[in-house]
């Protein structure tokens, strides 16, 4: 249908990946068919296409027989179509003239044992690609400025590390927080494995770190209300909640000289209103204007206006003087624009309640590893005294649930994947009981113990030696003695094969990691896709798993999968030279695959304007008749327009309707009609 | 009704974001599923003029796929809503012609779902095995 402007010179090079394609279909077979496919002037194949000999004969073919196009039957365009548009580019062509047969992940791999089908396939797919090939036109990829600034989306370690990375390599860095303070789960934790560092010490360095770095606007109790723009230009609104007190610089604002919160906490004392603190998870109280914990940054309290009942006591304890306190403090909005954004929004428990069989929230004395982490810690509610929630008494034997939830295939709240960090924990809480309270033993039912990381195993070793009791089985079920409140544990003894039943004073479920549930709409609004677990999504598993295939933002920690602290602080840091690579480079070059309107087709109807996403397309008058026209830099190519228009008159650049028609042709009639 | 050894034309348009990463993902894991399938690679399912589609039956083919990444999760915003809407329109199309319009299919396979794109393809396939060779073959010169 369509007419090429100029003869058809391609060049179709096919690839044996190794084995990975040759030996699932004949290469050969496939070779010699594209030989005979119209505008086709040479074929060949090799080993490996993408070695240096394998560019090396693109780019001589292209030279030797004038090419115009080039077809590679490799594996995915998502893989290797940037290395073979270098080649092509090297070879003279302009990098647009070049289509990818994905013979690998879509074919060979597939039908491994469809010698003939595979093959038939194969020679489809350089069918479809060479249609496409022959209608492709020089692109000139578009540059873009990229603004010097950086967004930091949750500040637990992971994001403060990435945000300390970028400020110190000289970008303006956004660290944006939903909490009213940095610290994120490290600085619930008490110690951390396998070196027993305590983790407010480690911790806190970073936090203040953070408030203090000149290139960190630190944003904390906000929220990332809206995402517009592209790699290099993204526009965010934040919204920061209503915090109701004011930070001295806001009071100068306000004309308050020498006032704002000194964090001296006269207001909390006050406040009748006593709610439970999420900080430590749940157990102690908190007033309606608190601070989470004494090590927060800034340190600046905030009032819980779902349930301050504005009796004004905080008010006039603060005095006339500071004037902190504003309880008629609304929601409000800053628009900032940065370049790149690196998502570490962390992780939740899940409801582990939920599975009945361990008692969770139905017997006083079963906990989760967070709740020991707080109770064993000397600033949490207990200082440090670990006791039975039931009676305050000191427990002597201990049971640890490990995988409670995790590698669990029995649907509901369970998570078939492993929560990576519960093993080590739980050894360390073994540590502690035989060290805080002499005599005391801890019981571990578990299923396995991954050791994996540096040192760890070591450590595995040591709590062995140290008296902890491992029981390898995984716990069928918890009841409680209504009197003394102890537990009994039931479960298998798999090494022995038998069961066991054994009274505990107290037991600690080691629960699964999710999500958490704010995750979906931020990962919307970023465009970022999750796995199949629930975990956002990296752009690649082995080979970019701090990006995503949004340009421009990347991620860290355990939003992308289970972590521990040494495992989030490297990804953060990887995350943070990712992202700060566009910036330092100063422009990106996006793919020019925009909308074009071809005018003497165009009816004005508007149609495209409305359906567009971005708002890149108008309607303008030109020549006496209203076009419609498309401001290419807020176009993104996604053709929505170009699917819709009755006139045909939108030109989806790389991916034009006679490019798919031709495709479509090419396959269903083999080329004998157009 | 069909012979055995016939083996169906299917044309499946997918979205290099979600469907064709998944596609890829389904390679990587060595998920066998039939080979009569050929895709062709799309930015995003809002790309799909109906008129590929006709094109694609005009021409004689006996199925089609249009599969895109999940509500909500379209790398450009709202491009699959788009697509599912226009799907509508096509197959009451389709059946107003005569064609069975289980010949077309729309699926939402996302990046991370390599084991689902290989059992959306048996399906297509199997369903359009069930169905037979499309009649507008029959018609063609």
């Amino acid at each position: 249908m369509a007419e090429t402007k100029e003869e058809s010179r391609i060049g179709v090079f096919i690839c044996h990946c190794g084995t990975n394609i040759a030996g699932s279909l004949s290469v050969e077979d496939v070779k010699e068919y594209a030989k005979t496919l119209d505008g086709v002037v040479v074929a060949d194949d090799y080993q490996y296409m993408c070695s240096t000999p394998g560019q090396s004969k693109i780019i001589d073919a292209i030279k030797e027989h004038n090419l115009n196009g080039v077809v590679v039957a490799a594996c995915s365009p998502r893989l290797h179509e940037p290395t073979f548009r270098t080649a092509t580019e090297e070879g003279g062509l302009n990098k647009f003239r070049f289509e990818m047969a994905n013979i690998r992940d879509q074919n060979s791999w597939v039908h491994m044992h469809d010698w003939e089908g595979a093959t038939n396939k194969a020679k489809d797919q350089v069918l479809i690609a060479v249609a496409k090939a022959r209608m492709l036109e020089d692109l000139q990829p578009k540059s873009v400025p990229v603004e010097h600034a950086a967004l930091v989306l949750g500040a637990g370690v992971g994001g403060m590390q990435a945000a300390l990375d970028l400020a110190g390599a000289g970008i303006k860095t956004y660290l944006v927080e939903k909490l009213p303070t940095v610290g994120g789960r490290m600085s619930q934790l008490d110690k951390t494995f396998p070196t027993l560092d305590c983790s407010q010490c480690i911790l806190t360095p970073k936090m203040v770190d953070v408030g203090r770095h000149p290139n960190i606007e630190l944003r904390t109790y906000t929220e990332v209300e809206k995402v517009e723009g592209y790699i290099g230009n993204f526009t965010i609104t934040l919204r920061k909640k209503a915090r109701g007190v004011l930070t001295p610089a806001e009071a100068l604002e306000r004309g308050i000289v020498g006032g704002g919160c000194n964090g001296c906490g006269d207001c909390s004392e006050v406040c009748p209103v006593i709610k439970p603190n999420p900080f430590e998870m749940g157990m102690a109280p908190r007033k309606a204007i608190y601070i989470y914990h004494p090590q927060v940054m800034p340190l600046l309290y905030t009032v819980d206006f779902d349930s301050c009942v504005k009796c004004g006591l905080c008010v006039e304890a603060c005095g006339p003087e500071k004037r902190a306190i504003d309880l008629d403090s609304v929601d409000t909005f800053e628009e900032i624009k940065v370049g790149t954004c690196i998502l570490a929004i962390g992780y939740d428990l899940i409801p582990i309640e939920e599975k009945k069989e361990w008692g969770y929230k139905q017997f006083d004395n079963v906990i989760t590893g967070l709740e020991f982490e707080r109770l064993i810690c000397a600033s949490g509610p207990t200082t440090g005294h670990l006791i039975r929630p039931s009676d305050g008494q000191t427990p002597m034997k201990v049971g640890f649930v490990l995988c409670a939830g995790s590698r669990d295939n029995t649907g509901g709240v369970a998570k078939p994947y492993c929560s990576r960090f519960c093993c080590m924990y739980c050894l360390k809480h073994a540590h502690q009981i035989m060290e805080k309270i002499p005599g005391a033993v801890p019981y571990l039912f578990y299923m396995d113990i991954r050791a994996f990381g540096k040192m760890y195993e070591e450590f595995y070793y040591r709590i062995q030696n140290e008296g902890a009791k491992f029981i390898r089985g995984r716990v069928a079920n918890i009841l409680e003695d209504p009197i003394t409140k102890n537990l009994m544990v039931y479960a298998e003894d798999t090494l022995l094969s038998r069961p066991v039943a054994m009274e505990m004073d107290m037991v600690v479920l080691a629960a699964a990691i999710q999500p958490k549930p704010e995750a979906e709409k931020i990962r919307q609004m970023f465009g970022v896709s999750k796995s199949q677990d629930g975990w956002l999504l990296e752009a690649h598993p082995k080979l970019n798993p701090c990006g995503t295939t949004t340009a421009g933002i990347y991620l860290a920690g355990v939003c992308q999968g289970p972590k521990d602290v040494p495992d989030t602080v490297a990804q953060a840091e990887g995350a943070a030279s990712a992202a700060s690579i566009p910036i330092h480079t100063g422009e990106v070059q996006l793919e020019p695959y925009f909308a074009q309107c071809i005018d003497s087709l165009c009816a004005g109807c508007g149609m495209c304007v409305n359906l567009c996403p971005y708002g890149a397309l108008a309607l303008v008058e030109k020549d006496g008749r209203t076009v419609m026209e498309v401001t290419e830099a807020k176009c993104k190519g996604c053709g929505t327009c170009g699917g819709f228009c009755p006139g045909g008159a939108i030109k989806m650049q790389h991916f034009t309707s006679p490019q798919i028609c031709a495709q479509i042709d090419a396959f269903l009639l083999k080329g004998e009609d157009y | 009704m069909t012979d055995e050894n016939w083996n169906p034309k299917i044309i499946a348009i997918i979205c290099n974001w979600c469907s064709y990463a998944g596609a890829d993902l389904a390679g990587g894991a060595r998920i066998q599923y039939p080979p009569d399938v050929r895709a062709i690679r799309v930015m995003c399912t809002g790309r799909v003029d109906p008129l590929f589609i006709m094109k694609a039956f005009q021409d004689g083919a006996d199925g089609m796929l249009i599969s895109g990444c999940h509500f909500g999760d379209c790398h450009y915003l709202e491009g699959n809503y788009k697509c599912a809407k226009r799907m509508f329109l096509v197959k009451n199309l389709l059946k107003n012609i005569g064609l069975d319009d289980k010949r077309l299919r729309m699926t939402f396979v996302s990046a991370s779902e390599g084991g689902k794109w290989g059992a959306v393809m048996t399906d297509v396939v199997n369903t359009v095995k069930e169905l037979g060779p499309s009649p507008i073959k029959k018609y063609q010169r």
